[in-house]
């Protein structure tokens, strides 16, 4: 199939590609001389819109939320501490759930699983598409085509379709999980690795590095990486998003990560009878996913509006 | 056809352009691209801009029509159309105006026109949209604008869509278009900068032709000199936004004042003395190679000696670029041998081993692609000198310096980013990485062509000192005539895929000639305002007598 | 041959190969992968006996390049076998095929699914259109923000917000979407409001941001400054000179979403209790009724080929310089 939409979700994102200023009309301003890399990323911090601040603000409290989770809960995330379905009180500030466990105490531990998995699975994912992405880019020919294909393949059925029917067959549990979204989430990293990497390959730089008989590993990690960085960094945090979605998708449907364990998916599926008696609590967990990819998303917006450089 | 709106005949300039100032954005900042340019034309008259990359001078070309592309704004200046500010101008009335009383005429017409529609209706919409002229009338117009401009088939040609025709061929479609309404001017900009010397000859002449026939007065913006002479009865020849000088044509030709101007035809005045070699260091014997199943080469035979240069001369499709990647090994041949050094040079790049590497080089077109943004001149300096030499630690960094002073830069150099130089530096970097690993041939792909005159001036210049020092030999690849003369021994022109004609410089450029290096030869304009008259009569008394 | 033609034809040819190859990866899916399912199935319980009855039932002992022959040719006649909650002596010899159990399932989530695109469509090609002609303006900026929030959060989190605020709290709209076979079109409709609003607030993010782009990136086009020079008039520029360009970008973008579409279905028939094939799946995946789920796949997969399928022919149609060959 021609249509890639990782190709026109990125278009939607950085807008125009086209530059606005024909280059040969700008005077190109005799440069300045090499400025500290620190000093620069607080710059443009400084520079950054306010959504990305705030974007950055709720990474920061997630990652703290994370890994500071045992110390910050009051109670453990499967201790039975009260009854079922208690309301909101001072002894437990968002009441208890199904089961009568502490509701903030599995909260703040969900953080701490449910963003781990995610993260593990996306860098798991960038391991296998960046790698097959860069060597297609690369060697093109045979490899590339069959690559490609199989991608292709994968992708022809869609992605939590998929990953239901391969659970089905190989049953839930966290490892399998990881390698099932991990593997078919790839096939994205990979396209979009292949298509910037590509922009690369044909430069006459990486030709340069050929005709003076440079290796394939040298000239993927010195000549093409470096230069493909900002996309791929960009698409880091939007996979991300993607991957906690469909695992908390997953969770919610029951067949992701599986109890006791505290996930913020399975948690909106358990406490769900609550909302017909108009009780919020189930939205709770459900909105800290929300906030987490919002605030991703608002960063790498911010960040694909610097690097693309466009300017309006 | 008649004027449906006719104007006041006002006594003052058609255009009288005062203090334009010009902002554009770059790096989140606004920087002034244009520095207060005065301009005034007469009706009938046509004025020339010329000026190298950066100069500003499309950016005022559409100034002159009141309007700046998107990531540009006007901050200062008036712009009298007729008396009328269109700087104040509504939208609506400047949009009177656009189409029917100036027109323009893009660079590139392959992405200017509609895809979508018909080469005649996008042809007559201004004149249907402005209400010049009824539907029938305007495409009988437009048929007899095809016809001046020698279109093959004006009755037909209107009815193709815009990927249908030549690049030629729309250049002057989007002449006719411009010309439909007869406005009182036309502002070209580069109209025939990406089309071959060939093809550009046949547009300059349809163009100029045009002009004249209806006295319309023209704004005709070039980087190249020697069009703008044909073209202009004046000239303005800006820099970095500024006027540099401004004279009438012939008197800017004979007697330029500022030394930018004389600049300007730096390459033309360098003239390479000849010489000859006897020992054949690349002898490529019956190359044939292809692109899958399209042949782009066809038994192609090259020498070249020890020290010396060879030009490999031709249009855009002649297949000189295919050349080079079957030297280098990027593109092994059908058939034939190539020889280096009186040993097989293996066809692939990948059964050559580093030594063979070190001893063939190249050095490519674009300096801005050709060196890795992201790595520092130390670095792409010195990973050769580790890699094939074996050099580290102080020798690495002597060696480095050395090749630097030999490009005439200095260790003030080491530690900055590629985007950190000026074009000609990054394509002197260029030259000394290819030096780095001492190799004996260079393969020199029109590394002076997205250069500015006097930058490629400089370069030519430090590769004649370079061969002379070192005794490398240059196959250099390019369009580009007056660069041939500067550095060539011999010359090799191609045409399609063929060696049309080889030999000693002297050789080739003196008469007798193949046909097709005659035409060749012939369609490069000249610094003589005459010379495009001269060389139409040329050709037409040949095809009379013929 | 005519270009477009021959260009629409390799294209068929190709989305035939590709449902073909989708077909033998669903299936092998289930024969490669090491899921003991005659144990999930018949329970810890089961003797060695009933097991490798059970296998045989269900053909386990055929060789694999049969079973698929038999499985395609089953499809293809329109018969998906049976369902496993039926097959091993489980569900007390009442046999049903999965042909019965997808169908009504499959006409339910094609009404929502429709239901909901119908409105989404036309909506973010407007919306879309407007953010790109009012580029950098408040409203731009608005949509942009309120778009990038809600592409980002779960379909789950949205469709509970709405069930809590217009069915429960505000009791407008019916909190569960529980429709049978005989309920009537206009109740359908009624019922169905809230999972449709859902999936059209996620889909009209997707679609106007991808429209949006689309037509910005139209009108950076150099062909539309020369119609601008012209003293072309705005509302001629859009219709004349950037609409017929539009329409590949355009489709592209729907077939994108109604992708999307079906695949934001299963989670929101969940919520909603819709019996859609979507909640047939997770249902069938939770209890391990491999046919079942391998149908529904199949069926998903299907649709979401056939619709990239429709774009790419779409677009070839629409391009002009395929459209009339040199």
């Amino acid at each position: 199939m021609s249509i890639n939409a990782d190709e026109f979700e990125m278009l939607a994102r950085e807008g125009v590609t086209t530059p606005t200023v024909e280059p040969s009309d700008v005077v190109t301003q005799p440069l300045p001389m090499r400025r500290g890399s620190v000093d620069a990323a607080w710059r443009a911090l400084k520079a950054a819109p306010l959504t990305a601040w705030f974007g950055l603000f709720v990474i920061a409290f997630y990652a703290a939320l994370a890994i500071f989770a045992p110390l910050i809960a009051p109670h453990a995330q499967s201790a039975v501490v009260g009854n079922q379905y208690e309301p909101w009180s001072a002894e437990f500030p968002f009441g208890t759930d199904q089961l009568g466990r502490d509701m903030l105490s599995r909260l703040i531990y969900g953080a701490r699983n449910t963003i781990g998995i995610a993260v593990m699975t996306t860098l798991l994912s960038f391991c296998i598409g960046g790698v097959l992405g860069l060597l297609a880019s690369i060697i093109g020919g045979w490899t590339d085509q069959l690559l490609g294909r199989a991608v292709d393949i994968l992708m022809a059925i869609p992605q939590l379709i998929f990953a239901l029917m391969l659970l089905s067959i190989v049953g839930s549990s966290i490892p399998n999980l990881i390698l099932i979204i991990a593997v078919l989430d790839s096939t994205r990293v990979f396209r979009l690795t292949r298509a910037v990497a590509m922009n690369v390959v044909v430069l006459d730089f990486v030709e340069a590095a050929r005709l003076q008989g440079e290796k394939l590993g040298w000239i993927m990690a010195r000549e093409i990486l470096p230069n493909i960085l900002p996309p791929l960094v960009a698409e880091f945090g939007l996979r991300f998003c993607f991957v906690f979605l469909t695992i908390s998708a997953l969770s919610f449907l029951g067949l992701g990560i599986q109890p006791p364990t505290a996930d913020w998916g399975s948690m909106v599926r358990e406490n769900a009878t609550l909302i017909a008696y108009g009780d919020v609590t189930p939205l709770l967990p459900a909105g800290c996913i929300a906030l987490l990819t919002v605030g991703v998303n608002f960063v790498v917006d911010w960040f694909l509006h610097k690097t693309s450089g466009l300017k309006e | 056809m008649a004027r449906s709106v006719p104007l006041p005949e006002a006594t003052g300039p058609l255009l009288d352009i005062k203090g334009l100032r010009i902002d554009g954005r770059s790096e989140d900042r606004w920087h002034e691209i244009v520095k207060g340019i005065d301009l005034t034309l007469r009706r009938g008259e046509v004025l020339g801009l010329i000026g190298e990359s950066g100069a500003g001078k499309s950016t005022i070309g559409l100034a002159a029509m009141g309007y700046a592309r998107p990531g540009c704004r006007i901050s200062a200046g008036v712009v009298l159309f007729n008396g009328t500010d269109i700087l104040k101008a509504s939208e609506a009335e400047r949009r009177r105006l656009w189409g029917s009383r100036i027109a323009y005429v893009a660079q590139s017409a392959a992405a200017s026109f509609n895809p979508a529609h018909k080469l005649l209706d996008q042809c007559v919409e201004a004149s249907i949209g402005h209400q010049i002229a009824a539907e029938e009338d305007a495409k009988r117009n437009a048929v007899d604008l095809f016809r001046r401009l020698r279109l093959p088939e004006p009755e037909q040609f209107g009815f193709r869509y815009p990927h249908q025709v030549s690049g030629g061929q729309l250049q002057r479609a989007m002449t006719a278009m411009a010309m439909s309404c007869r406005p009182d001017l036309i502002i070209f900009d580069e109209p025939t900068t990406a089309l071959d010397v060939t093809t550009q000859i046949e547009v300059l002449a349809a163009i100029k032709d045009i002009v004249r026939q209806f006295n319309t007065a023209a704004i005709y913006i070039s980087h190249d000199l020697a069009v703008v002479a044909q073209m202009a009865d004046r000239v303005m020849v800006l820099r970095y936004g500024e006027l540099v000088e401004e004279a009438p044509t012939r008197a800017m030709l004979s007697a330029p004042q500022k030394a930018y101007t004389k600049s300007l035809w730096a390459v033309r005045s360098l003239r390479k003395e000849e010489e000859t070699g006897d020992e054949i260091l690349l002898d490529v014997r019956g190359v044939d190679a292809s692109y899958g199943t399209l042949k782009v080469l066809h038994d192609i035979n090259v020498k070249v000696p020890r020290g010396r240069t060879v030009a490999v001369v031709g249009e855009s499709g002649s297949g000189k670029s295919t050349l080079a990647r079957v030297i280098t090994g990027l593109l092994p041949p059908r058939a034939g041998t190539i020889r280096f050094d009186g040993k097989p040079l293996p066809p692939r790049l990948k059964d050559r081993d580093k030594s063979l590497l070190r001893r063939i080089q190249m050095i490519y077109q674009m300096p801005d692609t050709a060196l890795n943004p992201r790595r520092r001149i130390r670095d792409i300096l010195g990973r050769p000198l580790k890699n094939h030499l074996g050099l580290s630690g102080a020798a690495r960094e002597k060696r480095t310096l050395e090749l630097l002073r030999m490009i005439e830069l200095d260790e003030r150099f080491l530690d900055r980013l590629p985007n950190e130089l000026s074009g000609g530096q990054k394509q002197r970097i260029c030259i000394a990485r290819a030096l780095a690993i001492d190799p004996e041939l260079i393969i020199c792909d029109e590394v002076t062509s997205a250069l500015d005159q006097l930058v490629a001036e400089e370069i030519l210049k430090l590769l004649l000192r370079l061969q002379k020092e070192l005794n490398v030999s240059y196959l250099y690849i390019t369009h580009d005539l007056a660069t041939v003369k500067a550095i060539a021994d011999e010359i090799v022109v191609m045409y399609q895929g063929r060696v049309v004609e080889s030999g000693a410089k002297s050789q080739v450029l003196a008469p007798p000639h193949h046909e097709y290096t005659e035409l060749l030869l012939s369609s490069v304009p000249e610094m003589d305002p005459d010379w495009l008259d001269g060389i139409l009569k040329k050709r037409e008394n040949a095809s009379l007598s013929a | 041959m005519n270009p477009i033609v021959k260009t629409v034809l390799q294209r068929l040819g190709l989305g035939l190969v590709t449902l073909f190859v989708v077909s033998i990866v669903i299936f092998s899916a289930v024969t490669l992968l090491p899921g003991d399912f005659a144990t999930a199935i018949l329970g810890q319980s089961a003797t060695p006996e009933t097991v490798a009855a059970f296998q045989r039932q269900i053909g386990l002992d055929r060789p694999p390049v049969l079973r698929y022959l038999v499985w395609i040719g089953g499809v293809l006649r329109g018969d998906l076998g049976e369902s496993f909650s039926s097959a091993g002596g489980l569900g007390g010899g009442h046999v049903r095929t999965v042909v019965s159990l997808v169908v009504p399932r499959l006409k339910n989530t094609l009404f929502l699914a429709s239901f909901a695109a119908l409105i989404a469509v036309p909506l973010s090609l407007a919306l879309g259109m407007l953010a790109a002609l009012y580029r950098n303006s408040v409203f731009d900026r608005l949509v942009n923000l309120v778009t990038l929030t809600s592409i980002s959060v779960p379909e789950f989190f949205i469709a509970y917000i709405l069930m809590l605020f217009l069915a429960v709290r505000l009791p407008i709209f019916y909190s569960l979407a529980n429709v049978s076979a005989d309920t009537p079109l206009l109740e359908r409709i009624a019922r169905c409001a809230l999972p449709a609003m859902t999936l059209v607030l996620v889909i009209v993010a997707h679609m106007m941001r991808m429209t949006r782009a689309a037509i910005i990136n139209l009108l950076a086009s150099p062909y539309i400054e020369t119609a601008r020079l012209k003293g072309v008039t705005p509302g001629r520029i859009i219709f004349r000179h950037a609409l017929p360009n539009a329409w590949a970008p355009i489709a592209t973008v729907i077939a994108i979403n109604l992708a999307y579409l079906i695949v934001g279905v299963v989670v929101v028939e969940v919520v909603f209790v819709y019996p859609g094939i979507g909640q047939l799946m997770v249902d069938s995946v939770s209890a391990r009724d491999i046919p079942v789920v391998q149908a529904s796949a199949l069926v998903f997969a299907v649709t979401y080929v056939l619709l990239n399928l429709l774009a790419d022919i779409v677009s070839i149609v629409a391009n002009p310089r395929l459209l009339r060959p040199r």
